[in-house]
């Protein structure tokens, strides 16, 4: 073994060989530098991809200057929407972009927006809204009317003095305000003891407990008074059920929801 | 007579391996930081977003906010978010609208076939953790970064589209001014400086929630104890980092 390992060391490398080498070679070296040029710098460094990149896309300009930054000087308006509807509202919803006018020098200011399609753009109702979330009808409320006249932005809720039921119980108020039972006053179906409105818990209003109370306006045949309440009834299609077959044993709230009932 | 390799020399080469390993080490995360710009550690934040849907009121704020911050081009093909109407009708039929994205809320419902239920289902980036449009990258012009959020390098990226196609929620498009793939980036450059992502911002329903995974005490990790969390196509495998709340079985 020993012999023949030194026989090959001192062995002559074939001129193919050592030719093959010089090509293995001239690639090897091409192969490094087209890799130099071509491989971009930082790539690698953190994975299959140019670490320098995700500087690059942290660099982008900021536009939104988020709502802290606004409070720093307005501290009036964030202080009267703080306790209001829109707290949850940054003040670049309605007024825009304003990273340039918080942080450079420059004599445009956000606008000040008026129109009523600003707020529609949240209010106007759709039934996709979630529940409870204040919509209007456009053509029935206050038309043509700019909202700010009666709404501050600042402070949304009406400047009027609140209606006795919707003071408190006001997401069922503008529930029931654009349902089918929008004519119906909250007296209708429950009557409302004078004491309540002062101690609201020991004076519980009464709530309709059997089908037959909705049955007089909605079974067959039922005759429901023409003016109930400063409402004419007649001008309205109520729809009609037969009470012995409809439902089954169900009472009527557990399919209807009376505040905002489904049924055209 | 050959040079013989010293018992000496040999322990001190064995010493230098630890060494010039320690160094590059330390240089390779030193570089990347130099990269990043202050004093930011991405290997600290794990990004992720909750939505909200019984919050969602479809007004479009969000995708008007995505188009000014990230300089989105204003066609109506473009988008980085979006918001999506589901109506399910009583037949069992589902009809989902987007008109122009949803950027200017949504025409009134005018149907004359009964609604079962309709709602709104805000989409973007789901910044998956397993990412099928960075597999397909052929160049590695799109990756996940080291705080999870998936970016498009668009120095290096060829235009080709197969990242475009890749992706099960179509939430890239190729940017007809640079003709690169583009998409949502959770607003890296806000996000990075502290700031709330663009469309999170301005929700006026906070029906979106920015935060991170693995952190306790924060508004998304209250939000994915306290909600019925699903994500879109878990089928996929992709994994999303975007959980939504009360998701409908019919939204794809």
């Amino acid at each position: 073994m020993c012999d023949s390992g030194g026989a090959l060391r001192t062995r002559k490398i074939p001129v193919q060989v050592i030719q093959l080498g010089v090509v293995f070679l001239f690639l090897g070296v091409g192969m490094f530098l087209l890799r130099q040029r071509f491989v971009p710098e930082s790539f690698g460094d953190l994975g299959h991809y140019r670490a320098n990149a995700v500087g690059a896309v942290a660099a982008h300009p900021i536009q939104y200057a988020g709502w802290q930054v606004c409070a720093d000087c307005h501290t009036d308006e964030v202080e009267t929407k703080k306790r209001s509807y829109h707290r949850t509202l940054s003040c670049e919803v309605c007024h825009g972009a304003a990273w340039a006018h918080a942080n450079e020098e420059t004599d445009e200011t956000p606008p000040l927006p008026t129109q009523r399609s600003l707020c529609l753009q949240c209010h106007s109702y759709l039934p996709s809204r979630p529940t409870g979330f204040p919509q209007i009808v456009e053509e029935r409320h206050e038309p043509a009317k700019l909202c700010h006249t009666c709404h501050n932005p600042h402070d949304p809720a009406p400047s009027e003095t609140p209606e006795s039921c919707s003071a408190c119980h006001a997401a069922i108020v503008r529930v029931k305000a654009v349902s089918h039972h929008a004519p119906l006053d909250c007296q209708v179906c429950h009557e409302t003891p004078a004491q309540h409105s002062v101690l609201p818990r020991s004076n519980l209003p009464r709530k309709p407990f059997e089908r037959e109370f909705c049955g007089k306006c909605h079974a067959k045949g039922a005759k429901p008074p023409n003016v109930v309440r400063g409402v004419d009834l007649r001008e309205y299609d109520i729809r009609r059920i037969d009470l012995d077959t409809h439902g089954g044993t169900l009472v009527c709230w557990q399919c209807h929801y009376q505040h905002s009932p489904e049924a055209r | 007579m050959p040079k013989t390799y010293e018992r000496r020399e040999f322990l001190a080469d064995l010493a230098k391996i630890p060494c010039a390993t320690l160094l590059l080490g330390v240089t390779g995360p030193l570089q990347a930081l130099a990269s990043e710009g202050g004093d930011y550690d991405p290997t600290e934040h794990y990004y992720a977003m909750g939505i909200q849907l019984d919050k969602c009121i479809g007004c479009g704020k969000c995708v008007q906010a995505c188009k000014t911050e990230n300089d989105v081009p204003e066609e109506p093909f473009y988008f980085r978010t979006w918001v999506e109407r589901y109506i399910i009708y009583a037949d069992g039929e589902v009809r989902v609208d987007s008109p122009e994205g949803g950027i200017k809320s949504f025409p009134p419902l005018e149907e004359e076939k009964q609604i079962l239920r309709t709602f709104f289902v805000p989409k973007l980036c789901n910044h998956c953790d397993h990412p099928p449009c960075v597999q397909v990258c052929p160049v590695g012009a799109t990756f996940k970064s080291q705080d999870g959020v998936v970016l498009v390098d668009s120095d290096y990226c060829i235009g080709c589209r197969y990242c475009i196609q890749a992706c099960p929620y179509g939430a890239r498009y190729l940017d007809p001014r640079s003709k690169t793939a583009d998409k949502c980036t959770f607003c890296y450059h806000r996000i990075t400086k502290g700031l709330l992502p663009a469309c999170v911002e301005v929700c006026p329903t906070q029906a979106r929630i920015f935060g991170e995974l693995g952190k306790l005490s924060t508004p998304l990790n209250r939000m994915m104890r306290t909600s019925n969390i699903q994500v879109l196509k878990p089928h996929m495998n992709t994994e999303p980092k975007v959980f939504y709340s009360e998701l409908d079985g019919e939204v794809r």
